[in-house]
């Protein structure tokens, strides 16, 4: 009787089980098993047609598509800004990432100037929204090991964060709140000690969840060693972010070509050299800590400072502005009627008229979003996402919808190397790697 | 204390036409009190179950910092007969494709066995329905075929993922009963029967918590049972067979409704009955963890008459009719007390383990199959049988004659005991963290090599 040898590939899949032999003198068939695409631990709707034998994974294909909305052919047909609530749901998990992505583009394209304030505000609130798209990978990645709490946890605190998210925007998830050339709506006053407050009590708590899982034994058992590849498999297929800084290399967008003043902060880029699971875990962690100091800092240097301050200088402002305007006012009327204006008057309206400093500004242009018609030209805009890099290319036409927006997004190409690290591992793996990877459905099929 | 007949008891009898000294209405009264004593099992058995879900939201609930159930009842008490009804009234749905027979066999088989188990436990000296001479011999081969009960339900289900969670299930039962078993292997040697009762009686000493035998014969062999255990009741970090996040929900992924009741009250009931059993075998069963106090109602009894051979000889079922029939002889009273306070001891120690065994639930994540298997026969199996090696040398040394001497005598005449006990001790915890450290490391190592 002929005894079916599984063949294990050498690279890039690199198998926990390397070294150990399947030839145990029994017979043994293949079965097929298809994960998803309803299934707890595919977080989304994603399908994996997997063939097993016994525990051992042989062949894998992932098969997308399921939560295809066509947002692409979207954008052609309403206007930049009716197409911009729908990108909130491209990567629900991290939206103000891919607004930042489409509004610079845009910006780009109409060549419109964005204030330090507004710069600021975004560089907050894509901090915070990397932490909260953390603290759902930490949650969903333990409980795909089988850990319940964490969960719990990391909820626990993405939902203080998305209370920031809603006085500041209206909305917890699906924000909708940059804009071109600048955002909606100022902070509300005290937005900045509130966020303070928060991220104050963060670092005590990624303590705590580093107690539970950094070093709980079971899960290096799990995460050590498992899913490895290196730089050259990043570059093969494309992956980024934590999943690319896990194989040892220092690429940030957010360092190599800063954006939205990230050269004002400093910052590390979290690194580890090995590129498996545990590093993953070790580089995200790290990561939301990073995000701390970011934010922290943008909340010492913003410009103008809390909106209170910012709203009592405009208030100030105002007051001198319409004496002048009012005095200009006088003098012009006095001339109509051929009269001698008051000497006062006349020394009034012959100052300039104060206007607050361009950087405190929500906007440095602003833009009528119903009719907003950039020239014809084309941008692309990337930026560091959670998940990795995160691109959207805009080509306009002079008219008020978008020619073709295409959206590059870090789950595609990060969920092309699970096959290849799957292959030859058990079974169980599959929910370490595929939870390390960190990918969001929607935005695979987007 | 004045000798009391109860008068409902002679009332009974009178009612009933039967003579209470007669030998035909001892044998009546047998069958009478066998079946009053299964009912109270079997209500135990359900109580303590539906009493345990509840907890397990609670504590889950109190670990993740929620509120858990409070809707249903006052502090959501009735949470589980909210969802017990609900169950009861679900559509019972078959797929097709399944065997028919097998899948509705299947949970009876993995219920039936445990509640069987309820039957086995001391809750106190007489409070059990069937104390046997091979006690500990007959609830591990009876709790070996509820893990038939899930192999076949992985098997009738058709159904790919409950396949896998039959299969995982059937070779981790017989992985981790192993050294179950060595491990209770280690409290029989050393108390010399395997009647549960007789292995409470030996652990009554004047140390109280510490002659208890998770201390006496070292933590090893506890450690070993509640790792066993847990695995054999399938709570994470070994609930393989029912991964959620990898099998759904393993082999009971196509069950519902009522069928699907009984698979979760008998995990439950499972994990009831281990608890029980390291209760039992080491956490002094019934016996008073304060060190040498009698209570009150204990000097009354008449200890004479419980230690007669007739008692000691006789099955339980027997023991509990005979001694009903000659109670009548003893003053009621302290004995009911005495009885109460064993049962309270009883239940409270079952129910701390049972907190811990939902501690663990609520802060491990799960192992791999292979890793779960190494586990077991790499570590868990080495340990359990050094312990039963060293345990006899310890047996050896502490009782030479085979007898049950004084502790503290036995340990100052026998130095050669006390240093066995400090070597298991401080070698036992040591090498586990020396091993543990040294696997991490070698695991880190084996990190860089590609």
């Amino acid at each position: 009787m002929a005894i079916p040898q599984l063949e294990l590939p050498e690279k890039p899949g690199f198998s926990s089980l390397q070294g150990v032999t399947f030839d145990q003198g029994l017979s043994t068939e293949d079965m097929v098993i298809n994960i998803g695409p309803q299934h707890p631990s595919t977080h989304g709707v994603l399908r994996l047609v997997t063939t097993i034998n016994g525990e051992i994974v042989k062949d894998m294909e992932p098969v997308i598509g399921y939560l295809h909305r066509s947002k692409e052919k979207m954008a052609e047909g309403r206007s930049y800004f009716q197409y911009q609530p729908t990108i909130d749901r491209v990567e629900y998990l991290s939206s103000f990432f891919d607004h930042y992505a489409y509004v610079t583009a845009l910006e780009g394209i109409a060549n419109l100037k964005v204030p330090k304030r507004v710069q600021y505000i975004r560089v907050i609130c894509m901090e915070l929204n990397r932490i909260t798209s953390h603290l759902l990978w930490f949650g969903t990645f333990l409980l795909d090991l089988g850990a319940t709490s964490p969960f719990f946890y990391a909820f626990r605190d993405r939902e203080a964060i998305f209370d920031l998210f809603e006085e500041l925007t209206g909305a917890r998830m699906m924000y909708n709140y940059f804009r071109f050339g600048g955002v909606n709506a100022d902070m509300p006053v005290g937005w900045l000690d509130q966020v303070r407050g928060v991220i104050n009590e963060l670092p005590a708590r990624f303590d705590e969840y580093e107690a539970i899982a950094t070093k709980n034994p079971i899960i290096l058992d799990r995460c050590l060693g498992v899913g490895l590849f290196n730089l050259q498999d990043c570059l093969d297929y494309g992956v980024t972010g934590p999943a690319m800084r896990a194989c040892g290399v220092d690429n940030d967008l957010r360092k190599t070509q800063p954006y939205s003043s990230y050269e004002d902060f400093t910052f590390d880029v979290p690194t580890e050299s090995v590129g498996d699971v545990y590093a993953r875990y070790k580089v995200r962690m790290a990561e939301m800590r990073e995000s701390l100091k970011i934010i922290h800092q943008a909340l010492d240097n913003m410009p103008g400072g809390d909106t209170a301050e910012v709203k009592k200088i405009q208030a100030e402002v105002d007051v001198v502005a319409n004496e002048i305007k009012e005095a200009q006012k006088r003098v012009a009327l006095a001339k109509k009627q051929e009269q001698e204006p008051v000497a006062a008057d006349v020394t009034l309206a012959e100052k300039t008229i104060p206007v607050i400093n361009a950087d405190w500004q929500t906007y440095g242009q602003k833009v009528n979003l119903m009719t907003f018609k950039p020239p014809a030209g084309e941008a692309y805009s990337q930026v560091e996402s959670p998940r990795g890099l995160l691109g959207c290319y805009v080509i306009s036409d002079g008219t008020p919808k978008a020619y073709r927006v295409k959206w590059r997004g870090a789950s595609f190409s990060n969920l092309t190397i699970l096959p290849s690290l799957m292959i030859g591992n058990l079974y169980p793996d599959l929910m370490a790697i595929f939870g390390s990877l960190d990918i969001i459905l929607p935005e695979v099929d987007r | 204390m004045p000798f009391q007949i109860p008068q409902w008891f002679v009332w009974l009898h009178h009612k009933l036409g039967v003579d209470i000294f007669n030998e035909a209405s001892q044998v009546l009264m047998l069958f009478i009190w066998g079946v009053v004593l299964f009912v109270l099992i079997a209500i135990v058995a359900k109580s303590a179950v539906v009493f345990m879900v509840l907890m397990e939201r609670k504590v889950l609930a109190w670990v993740t910092q929620r509120k858990g159930p409070n809707r249903v009842g006052p502090f959501g008490l009735l949470q589980t007969v909210a969802d017990g009804v609900k169950l009861l009234f679900k559509e019972d749905i078959m797929t097709p494709g399944q065997d028919k027979f097998l899948f509705t066999l299947a949970p009876a088989l993995f219920i039936f066995p445990v509640f069987v188990l309820f039957a086995f436990i001391p809750f106190t000296d007489y409070f059990t329905a069937l104390d046997m001479p091979v006690g500990a011999l007959l609830i591990f081969a009876l709790s070996s075929i509820s893990m038939l009960g899930i192999v076949l339900a992985g098997w009738a289900s058709n159904n790919k993922y409950s396949l896998i969670g039959g299969m995982r299930s059937a070779a981790q039962a017989i992985s981790y009963e192993i050294p179950l078993i060595l491990s209770v292997l280690t409290v029989v040697l050393f108390t010399g029967s395997m009647r549960l009762t007789d292995i409470v009686t030996a652990q009554q000493t004047p140390l109280g918590p510490l002659g208890w035998y998770w201390f006496y014969l070292t933590p090893l062999p506890f450690l070993v049972f509640t790792i066993a255990a847990i695995a054999e009741v399938n709570r994470i970090p070994f609930d393989l067979p029912e991964a959620e996040s990898e099998l759904v929900s393993g082999y009971n992924t196509e069950y519902s409704g009522m069928k699907f009741a009984m698979f979760f009250l008998a995990e439950y009931a499972a994990l009831f009955v281990m608890c029980a059993l390291s209760v039992v075998f080491f956490f002094g069963g019934y016996n008073c963890p304060l060190a040498g106090v009698t209570m009150p109602w204990g000097t009354l009894i008449d200890s004479t008459y419980i230690n007669t051979p007739v008692i000691q000889s006789a099955q339980g079922l027997i023991s509990a009719g005979v001694w009903l029939e000659q109670q009548i002889k003893l003053p009621g009273v302290a004995f009911l007390l005495d009885q109460l306070e064993k049962i309270s001891w009883t239940v409270l120690k079952i129910y701390v383990l049972i907190f811990m065994a939902m501690w663990l639930r609520g802060t491990l994540p799960r192992l791999k199959p292979d890793q779960l298997m190494g586990f077991s026969w790499k570590f868990l199996m080495p340990i359990a049988l050094l312990n039963l090696f060293l345990v006899g040398l310890q047996k050896f040394w502490a009782y030479p004659n085979d007898t049950m001497p004084d502790l503290i005598a036995s340990v100052t005449g026998n130095w050669g005991y006390l240093v066995v006990w400090a070597v298991l001790l401080v070698g036992g915890v040591g090498g586990f963290s020396i091993w543990m450290s040294h696997n991490l490391q070698e695991k880190l190592k084996a990190r860089f090599v590609r």
